[in-house]
C-alpha cells in the first residue's frame, strides 16, 4: 500500500515536470481546454442570474386592474366588491388616480413635467393578489376580469416573468447542446496531445512493456497527464468566469443605481464549482484514456 | 496443477512439438520439442532465419505458437492470458542486441526501471542496481546517459538491467552480435558468472568464433540431451535451428 502511494506521487511529481518541460504548449492546451469550457459554463452562469431575476418577478404574480377614465364612483364602490368577493383573489389593493400620480412625480423625478399637465392622464387602479399563480390560472382571471364594467384594461404583470422562464427552458437546452459538443472537443484536444506524448515515448512502452510492465503502468503518466491538464483548463474556465463577472457587475453597478436595484451578477456557486473543475479533470482523463488504450491495443 | 509439478520436477523450459507461422505466412519453427532444467547454459545456434530469435520470443510471450506448448516456470505461454505476461515476464531478464536502452534518462535510471515497474522500495532498488552496475563494471557511469557509453559498455548495461530483478532465468539475443572479440568474450564471461550462481541462462548467437574460445561447447554436433562435458549447469549445451527445425 504505502509503495503504491509512494508509485503514484512520483507519477504525480513526474507529469509536473513533464507539464513544465514544455511550458508554452502546455499553457496554450489548458488555454484551449478552458476558453472551450467557459463557454458553457458561462451561459449556464448568465443564464443563472436571469432566472433569478424571472424568478423574483413570477414569484409573486400580480394583476394590475385599470378602470376606465369616466368609471363613476359608484362604479368603482362596486368593482372593489366584486373583486374582493371572487373567489379567485387573495386581496386586492385600491390605487386611486391622485395618489398614482404622486408616486408617479416622486419616483421618476418627472415632477415638472407631471405638474405642467392640466388633467390627470392616470385612471384609477386596483392591483390584485391572485390566490393561484399558475400562467394558465392568471389568463383566465385575466380574460374574467376584462368582461367586467367600467374596466378599461388588465394587465399580467407577471406575463414577461413567465415568456423569460420559457426562453431560459429553451436555452438551457441550448447549453446542453453546446456542452456536448464542446465535452468532444476536449475530449479530442487531450486525445492528440496524448497520442503526440506516446510517439516520442514509443521506446519506452515498448521497453517497459518488454520488461514486464502492465498495461496500468504503462498508462499511469498519460492518464494523470491527461487529469491534470483538464483540471487546469477546469480551473482557467473558471477564473475567466469569475473576471469576467467582476468586469460586468462594476459596469452593472452603474445601470442598477439608475434602477435603484441593489442586484448583482452571480458567479459559479461552490457546488458548481467543484463539478466544473471535476468534470473538466474526468474528460482530460477520458481522453487520455481512449488514446493510450486505443496504442496499446494496437501495438499487441 | 500438472504444468507446477513439472515445473518442480526441475524443469523451467519445455517446448513441446512447437509451431510458430508469422501472418504472414512464413513458418519459423516446426515441431519443436526440448527441456530446460534449472540451471543450465544453453546456447543456441543457427544461421539468421532459423528461428532463433522467435524461439525465445515464445519464452517471454512477445509471440505465440500456433501450436504445441511452451511451458515457462510451469506457465503455459498458449493459453497465458494477456494479463498475466507482465508477471511472467518479471521473471525473466531480456537481453537484446540493439540493447533497447532508454537516451533521455541516466544509466542509473534505465536499470531502475524494471523495479519501478514491480514497485519496489525506492532505498532498496537503488542498492539493488548499485550492485547490478558494479557487477557489470559499470558503477562509475551510473551518472552518464547512456549514449555516451561504446557499443560494449550498452551491452554490459543492457546485462544490468536484465539482472537487476534477479531473474531466474536469462534470455539472450546474439549478445555480442554487434561486438568485436574483446568485448564479447568480456560479456560471455559475465554470463557464466551468472549462470555459477544457478540463473539459467538462454543465449542465441550465430557467432560461433565467438563461443570456441571460451570451450563452452561446439556447435552443431551435439546430439540433443548430451553436452560436451557432461555437466550441463557449468559448460553449455547447444540447441541448432536449422530453417525451424531443432536440427540437434
Amino acid at each position: 500500500m504505502k509503495n503504491w502511494l509512494v508509485e503514484h506521487a512520483r507519477v504525480l511529481l513526474y507529469t509536473l515536470r513533464r507539464l513544465l518541460a514544455a511550458p508554452l504548449s502546455s499553457a496554450l492546451n489548458v488555454l484551449v481546454i478552458g476558453i472551450a469550457l467557459s463557454l458553457p459554463a458561462g451561459i449556464y452562469v448568465a443564464l443563472f442570474n436571469l432566472e433569478k431575476v424571472a424568478g423574483q418577478a413570477a414569484s409573486t404574480p400580480q394583476l394590475s386592474v385599470f378602470m376606465s377614465m369616466n368609471a363613476s364612483h359608484e362604479a368603482i364602490t362596486r368593482t372593489a366588491k366584486q373583486l374582493q368577493q371572487h373567489i379567485a383573489i387573495s386581496s386586492i389593493e385600491f390605487v386611486p388616480r391622485q395618489k398614482a400620480l404622486e408616486q408617479l412625480k416622486l419616483s421618476t423625478g418627472m415632477a415638472d413635467v407631471i405638474s405642467g399637465l392640466k388633467n390627470n392622464p392616470l385612471p384609477d387602479a386596483f392591483i390584485i393578489h391572485p390566490l393561484a399563480t399558475s400562467p394558465q390560472s392568471l389568463e383566465a382571471l385575466r380574460d374574467e376580469l376584462k368582461k367586467l364594467p367600467s374596466i378599461e384594461h388588465v394587465q399580467l404583470d407577471s406575463a414577461w416573468a413567465h415568456k423569460l422562464a420559457a426562453l431560459i427552458q429553451f436555452a438551457n437546452g441550448v447549453i446542453g447542446l453546446i456542452s456536448v459538443l464542446l465535452s468532444l472537443a476536449l475530449v479530442a484536444i487531450t486525445f492528440n496531445t496524448i497520442r503526440l506524448q506516446i510517439l516520442t515515448q514509443r521506446d519506452e512502452i515498448e521497453v517497459s512493456k518488454l520488461i514486464g510492465a502492465t498495461n496500468a503502468f504503462v498508462q499511469r503518466p498519460f492518464l494523470y497527464f491527461g487529469l491534470l491538464q483538464g483540471l487546469l483548463g477546469g480551473l482557467t474556465a473558471w477564473l475567466i468566469i469569475a473576471l469576467s463577472l467582476y468586469v460586468l457587475n462594476s459596469n452593472l453597478a452603474e445601470l442598477t443605481t439608475l434602477f435603484a436595484s441593489n442586484f448583482t451578477l452571480q458567479t459559479l456557486s461552490a457546488n458548481d464549482s467543484v463539478a466544473l473543475l471535476l468534470f473538466s479533470a474526468y474528460l482530460g482523463w477520458l481522453g487520455a484514456w481512449l488514446s493510450v488504450t486505443l496504442h496499446l491495443r494496437n501495438a499487441g | 496443477m500438472a504444468t507446477a509439478v513439472e515445473f518442480f520436477g526441475g524443469c523451467v523450459i519445455k517446448f513441446s512439438q512447437v509451431s510458430k507461422r508469422y501472418p504472414n505466412g512464413y513458418e519459423a519453427l516446426r515441431n519443436v520439442s526440448f527441456d530446460i532444467a534449472a540451471g543450465e547454459m544453453i546456447f543456441l545456434t543457427g544461421h539468421s532465419g532459423a528461428g532463433k530469435s522467435t524461439l525465445l520470443k515464445l519464452i517471454a510471450a512477445i509471440e505465440r505458437p500456433n501450436s504445441g506448448s511452451v511451458l515457462v516456470k510451469g506457465q503455459n505461454i498458449a493459453t497465458l492470458q494477456d494479463g498475466a505476461i507482465p508477471y511472467l515476464r518479471r521473471n525473466l531478464g531480456l537481453i537484446f542486441q540493439d540493447h533497447k536502452l532508454l537516451f533521455d534518462r541516466s544509466v542509473f535510471d534505465n536499470v531502475m526501471l524494471p523495479l519501478q515497474i514491480c514497485g519496489f522500495d525506492y532505498r532498496e532498488s537503488s542498492k539493488r542496481v548499485h550492485a547490478a552496475l558494479d557487477k557489470v563494471g559499470l558503477l562509475k557511469r551510473e551518472k552518464s546517459n547512456p549514449i555516451t557509453l561504446s557499443g560494449g559498455e550498452q551491452q554490459r548495461l543492457c546485462i544490468a538491467r536484465a539482472i537487476v530483478n534477479r531473474p531466474a532465468i536469462l534470455l539472450a539475443d546474439e549478445p555480442t552480435g554487434n561486438l568485436d572479440a574483446d568485448y564479447a568474450s568480456e560479456i560471455l564471461s559475465i554470463f557464466k558468472s551468472f549462470n555459477q550462481v544457478g540463473v539459467t541462462m538462454l543465449i542465441a548467437t550465430h557467432d560461433e568464433n565467438i563461443l570456441r574460445p571460451t570451450g563452452q561447447a561446439q556447435l552443431g554436433q551435439t546430439p540433443l540431451g548430451q553436452t560436451q562435458s557432461g555437466d550441463a549447469a557449468r559448460t553449455g549445451r547447444t540447441l541448432h535451428l536449422n530453417q525451424g527445425q531443432l536440427v540437434s
